[in-house]
């Protein structure tokens, strides 16, 4: 007895002063007061608490900078100048940054800690970003597992959106997640209604934020978000466009497709929507809607796998096979992609192969 | 007379001499990588170049040095007279944690350009087993004092920086070589890891 009590004794201790000297530690070796931010050469400054990263010290100043994995150091997403107060390009930016984007100082603010005042660079557009706290108005089954989530914005609130851009919505913590997460998804909202945020989710198996959306959340419920974000757009040219997005990719072109029957944009538009089968395919009325409304405009979904009783007369194969078959000359044509990195990846071989200029291709991979 | 003159320092070296006999046991003959192959993880994970190489062994050494010695006076002066040696392996274990932890902060705090140069690969040691593997060797050594503890966990860490700085400079080396598809990556690398723990078994024996 007198052992244990000795041994459980002496861990407590030993524990507890490697505690208290890690905590005084933490006290005074991870003080750096409070540093300065300046911004586009002293337009803006931010006094923000040291030792955190420049990521989160931006974002509590109210600058939102697009990190679609959260800070991970993985999407890439958080690219900014910055001019001094940084340490050298570490390990983890390197992948994410070119030869180019180093010598003119491009960093990712997820991974720098802000240690001392620090000049950056900051694009004029992300000023706009804002965070909103909406409210869940809608969760819709678009197939068996993808949903529409509809927020409203608060009362008086307006977004404006170019079609193609996306929010950041925040996943509280939860079983799956110790810690809020944001994760990133187009905007499939009409661009004429500014009250509102369509998004168009699939449930990814184990994901953190996708399992929340599918089995915790229900009108009504509270909902952060913040953008919106990127750089995904219709050009101004008059080019015949090709869209391919199969699933959730869906989204961004749903916003496109609303924005040209607001303006009455003539161009002519061939979505190929991509699926294994019959049940996999979503938004069949709108996309018959959007063809009435447009004329130029033809949707084109083919199956990869369709089942039996599909009683499928429509295209069947890859969606690039399919893609490649019905426009074998693409040399004066734009395509948008929006889907997973392989999906744009198999989608940019495919249309450079029928003679699509590589500069005409505009894709929102994600991450 | 020559040997009757070396003889008495063979048997009973001084304090130097028993320090570079353990300095060099520890880097060569039992080399905590190649001899024990302990701490094979992020061997086998980041001796790709050999700057990283060079940043993570140096953490190494640092860490393998001082845990090895804290462990040492814990070890004397707290759990033998209490009769505790059975919680060795979960305080060493809590040691070395909390000082990569604290190691972490200061290297931040004082040489930032160090810290960012080896920022993701400390925490690393925390789950470096042949960190804990260098402390729980030191008790078997049953006649060490607290300068052979510490050269002890000095000699070990250069062993494994010496390793993993070898592999670099082969795997750099064999970077543009034509590997069979199915070899490429950890499998050479385990592969070539044994040859050189060959070619370190040429050492045991010289000294005991």
């Amino acid at each position: 007895m007198m052992t244990f009590l000795i041994a459980v004794g002496s861990l407590v201790a030993i524990c507890g002063i490697l505690a208290l000297l890690l905590v005084i530690a933490d006290r005074y070796l991870n003080d750096y007061g409070i540093c300065k931010l300046i911004i586009n050469k002293g337009s803006r400054e931010e006094d923000v608490e040291g030792g955190s990263t420049l990521l989160n010290s931006l974002n509590s100043a109210g600058v939102f900078i697009p990190s679609a994995c959260g800070g991970q150091g993985s999407c890439g997403l958080c690219k900014l100048k910055v001019h001094s107060g940084a340490p050298p390009v570490l390990p983890t930016e390197e992948p994410h940054l070119s030869p180019e984007e180093v010598s003119e100082h491009v960093r990712l603010c997820c991974q720098l800690k802000v240690h001392e005042d620090m000049e950056l660079e900051i694009p004029e557009e992300l000023f706009n970003i804002r965070e909103f706290e909406g409210t869940v108005e809608s969760l819709t089954d678009l197939n068996h597992d993808i949903k529409r989530l509809r927020v409203a914005l608060p009362e008086g609130e307006e977004l404006d959106i170019i079609p193609g851009q996306y929010v950041q919505i925040e996943t509280p913590a939860y079983k799956k997640t110790p810690e809020p997460v944001y994760r990133a998804y187009s905007i499939a909202t009409d661009p004429h209604d500014k009250t509102h945020i369509d998004l168009v989710i699939r449930l990814v198996p184990g994901g953190i934020c996708t399992t929340f959306v599918f089995e915790h959340m229900e009108p009504g419920q509270p909902i952060k978000l913040n953008g919106p974000y990127g750089d995904f757009r219709l050009t101004d040219t008059e080019k015949e466009m090709i869209f391919i997005a199969g699933g959730s990719g869906m989204a961004p072109f749903l916003s496109m497709l609303a924005h040209m029957r607001n303006e009455n944009i003539q161009r002519k538009v061939t979505y190929f929507f991509g699926a294994r089968a019959k049940r996999d395919l979503i938004c069949l009325d709108e996309m018959k809607a959007f063809e009435e409304a447009l004329p130029n405009f033809k949707f084109v979904p083919c199956l990869s796998e369709p089942m039996p009783d599909d009683n499928w007369d429509g295209d069947t194969g890859l969606v690039t096979d399919v893609m490649k078959q019905h426009c074998p000359d693409l040399s004066n044509m734009e395509a948008y992609l929006c889907g997973s990195p392989g999906m744009c990846d198999a989608s940019v071989v495919a249309l450079t192969g029928n003679g699509m200029p590589e500069e005409n291709i505009f894709f929102d991979k994600f991450s | 007379m020559i040997l009757a003159a070396i003889q008495p320092a063979v048997a009973e070296p001084g304090l130097f001499v028993q320090l570079i006999v353990i300095f060099l046991a520890a880097a060569f003959t039992e080399n905590i990588l190649l001899a024990r192959f302990l701490g094979m993880c992020s061997f086998l994970a980041i001796s790709r170049q050999m700057k990283t190489s060079l940043g993570l062994g140096f953490a190494v050494v640092f860490v393998t040095t001082f845990t090895a010695a804290i462990n040492w006076l814990l070890h004397t002066y707290v759990m033998v007279p209490l009769h505790i040696e059975f919680l060795e392996l979960i305080v060493f274990i809590v040691v070395i944690a909390a000082f990569v932890q604290l190691v972490e902060m200061v290297i931040e705090r004082f040489s930032p350009s160090l810290y960012f140069s080896l920022g993701i690969f400390l925490p690393l040691i925390t789950v470096n087993c042949a960190i804990l593997g260098v402390s729980l060797f030191m008790l078997n050594k049953e006649d060490f004092g607290f300068l052979h503890s510490l050269v002890f966990g000095f000699g070990s860490g250069i062993g494994w920086l010496v390793a993993i700085v070898l592999m670099a400079g082969i795997r750099e080396q064999i970077k543009e070589d034509k590997i069979p598809a199915g070899l490429r990556g950890s499998g050479i690398t385990l592969i070539i890891t044994g040859i050189i723990a060959l070619a370190f078994v040429a050492f045991s024996g010289m000294i005991k």
